[in-house]
């Protein structure tokens, strides 16, 4: 009789700890359940999240997520958490971490007041600097240089629009063509169809770096524009959100970013064991020092 | 995510609603920077730019090469004509559109320097031009073939030439005959020419992915594209469902016949 009423004791004792984690956090409690979360990836956001082929994923958003994850792990005190890829693109992104298909994404995400009307940031670790790549000989050095020059971007970016303001604002006229893909774009640089490649500056770091000739390149100019880039999580989880932070901020702490930065922009990465070659900004090296989870709209104001 | 049309109102420079939803409109006076639907209707306007030239490269090429092909056989240069015109059908149906894009973009410019002046629009519209040339190509040669032989044996019988027998005989009657399968050829170059946007043409599908990306509204924008596609070809099947009925001849055409003997 006594081990019974023991044993029904202890069973609500279970029950109403378990109740505890459940109303904290949705995302937390399914990890603690099911011992699996799903990291949005991307496939070829290099070298900020990308394939290294046979479904393997890493980069520099990837490799920061999964230190998270495990910190996550130690706090919920599992023994082991699977981490599920999924990859994910610029169009189904918002929607799949809506519904609930993907946990966190750490990908090339822009944090804007837009999309945080739909989803949650962690804390800002890396600030993309919009730049301007053109051919070395050009003799182009600046945004002043490319009036009545063909420009190229690619569909679905926010340069696009970015360099529609630029003529608006100064009164400049560009012969826009527009890439479909990143690679696309740079094709268009290659092949002398544009001047200029305008774009977020690790991508044409990346595609420099990953052309026949990258001698034949150097990025240009004035910064057109910054924008943090942010590992996203669900809106209406703020208890996720804030252990994601809490590892984040543990990460910087503990003063490994430098040494992440140049694993994945100054040193070779996998597979082809390329150079991006992107020296750290200050905009980013700031970041880390205060860590926030302003929108793009605030660094523009600046 | 509620619906929202408000987007379509708003600038694409700054995202602020304008004075004028649609710029100048019934004279109601210019907007200082355009709206997403002024950008919306300068897209469609591409995409019917880049249908329309293609429509008629592909109807002039495709009857031109379908009839080469049913030449009867007789002297050298008519069996090179059909040797030719056969090899047009099975180059350009055997590619991919896309991949067809990109050759005039990207690789023949690279050979032929006089292309590289040559705007993205008129090069999309010869390659969509040129593919959507070897099935209509296919259908008028099918038109042709339909038609009982005894036709053609009573137009040489009658003396004319195998141009005239062409002109006043064959194609007059072939042509009407192929129009249903043609009418389904122009409204696939409306929705095929959504590959310009691989090629920098701001055409619909282009604006679709762009709009969508600055606006966070993918539902409102891929709705009023799609919309705007469902229209411009049901126009093009009711262009094509008059002008059937138009050139139609009462019991001329096969079909009409088979009417008849039920």
């Amino acid at each position: 009789m006594k081990t019974h009423l023991l044993r029904i004791s202890l069973f609500c004792v279970g029950i109403i700890s378990a109740q505890l984690v459940l109303a904290a956090s949705p995302t937390l409690d399914k990890v603690k359940s099911s011992g699996a979360i799903t990291m949005g990836v991307r496939e070829s956001s290099i070298p900020m999240s990308y394939t290294t082929g046979d479904s393997r994923f890493d980069g520099y958003h990837v490799e920061i997520c999964r230190m998270i994850l495990a910190d996550i792990k130690d706090k919920l005190g599992l023994s082991t958490l699977r981490i599920n890829y999924q990859p994910v693109t610029s169009q189904n992104r918002v929607p799949l971490m809506q519904n609930g298909t993907i946990d966190i994404e750490c990908g090339t995400t822009t944090n804007n007041v837009a999309r945080s009307k739909d989803v949650g940031f962690a804390n800002t670790l890396y600030v993309e600097e919009v730049r301007i790549a053109v051919k070395a000989n050009s003799g182009i050095n600046s945004i002043g240089q490319l009036a009545g020059k063909k420009v190229a971007t690619t569909t679905g970016t926010t340069s696009v629009q970015l360099l529609r303001k630029h003529e608006k604002a100064n009164g400049v006229n560009f012969d826009e063509v527009f890439g479909k893909d990143h690679a696309d774009s740079f094709l268009l640089l290659e092949s002398g169809r544009a001047d200029a490649f305008v774009m977020d500056g690790s991508i044409l770091a990346g595609n420099i770096a990953n052309a026949k000739n990258p001698k034949d390149f150097k990025i240009v100019g004035e910064v057109l524009s910054t924008e943090p880039i942010a590992i996203m999580v669900r809106k209406d989880d703020p208890e996720f959100k804030a252990a994601v932070n809490a590892a984040i901020a543990k990460i910087v702490a503990n003063g490994k970013m430098p040494s992440l930065w140049n694993k994945w922009f100054l040193a070779p990465i996998p597979p082809k064991n390329i150079v991006v070659g992107l020296e750290l900004s200050p905009a980013t090296k700031n970041a880390w020092a205060n860590l926030n989870d302003k929108p793009a709209e605030d660094y523009q104001k600046k | 995510m509620a619906f929202d049309l408000g987007v379509f109102c708003k600038s694409t420079l700054d995202g602020e609603a304008v004075d004028h939803c649609f710029s100048a409109l019934l004279g109601l006076g210019q907007n200082a920077d355009p709206s997403y639907l002024d950008w919306l209707m300068k897209a469609w306007s591409w995409t019917l730019a880049v249908a329309g030239l293609s429509l008629l490269i592909a109807l002039v090429l495709g009857v031109l090469m379908g009839t080469l092909r049913t030449l009867p056989d007789g002297s050298g240069l008519s069996r090179w004509l059909v040797r030719i015109s056969t090899a047009w059908v099975e180059l350009f149906r055997n590619i991919p559109i896309l991949v067809q894009v990109f050759l005039w973009y990207h690789v023949i410019p690279a050979f032929v320097l006089p292309l590289k002046a040559l705007p993205s629009y008129w090069l999309v519209s010869i390659a969509l031009g040129f593919f959507t040339s070897a099935r209509i190509a296919e259908q008028v040669r099918a038109g042709i073939q339909a038609l009982p032989s005894g036709q053609r044996m009573a137009a040489t019988a009658l003396g004319l030439t195998t141009l005239q027998s062409y002109r006043y005989v064959i194609l007059p009657m072939a042509l009407r005959i192929v129009i249903p399968p043609l009418t389904s050829e122009s409204m696939n170059v409306i929705k095929n020419s959504s590959v310009a946007f691989a090629v920098s043409v701001p055409e619909l599908t282009l604006f679709a992915m762009q709009a969508q990306e600055e606006t966070s509204r993918g539902v409102e924008i891929y709705l009023a594209v799609t919309l705007l596609y469902a229209l411009s070809a049901f126009g093009v099947n009711r262009v094509m469902t008059w002008i059937e009925k138009r050139t139609r001849i009462p019991g001329f055409i096969v079909p009409s016949d088979n009417v008849a003997a039920h």
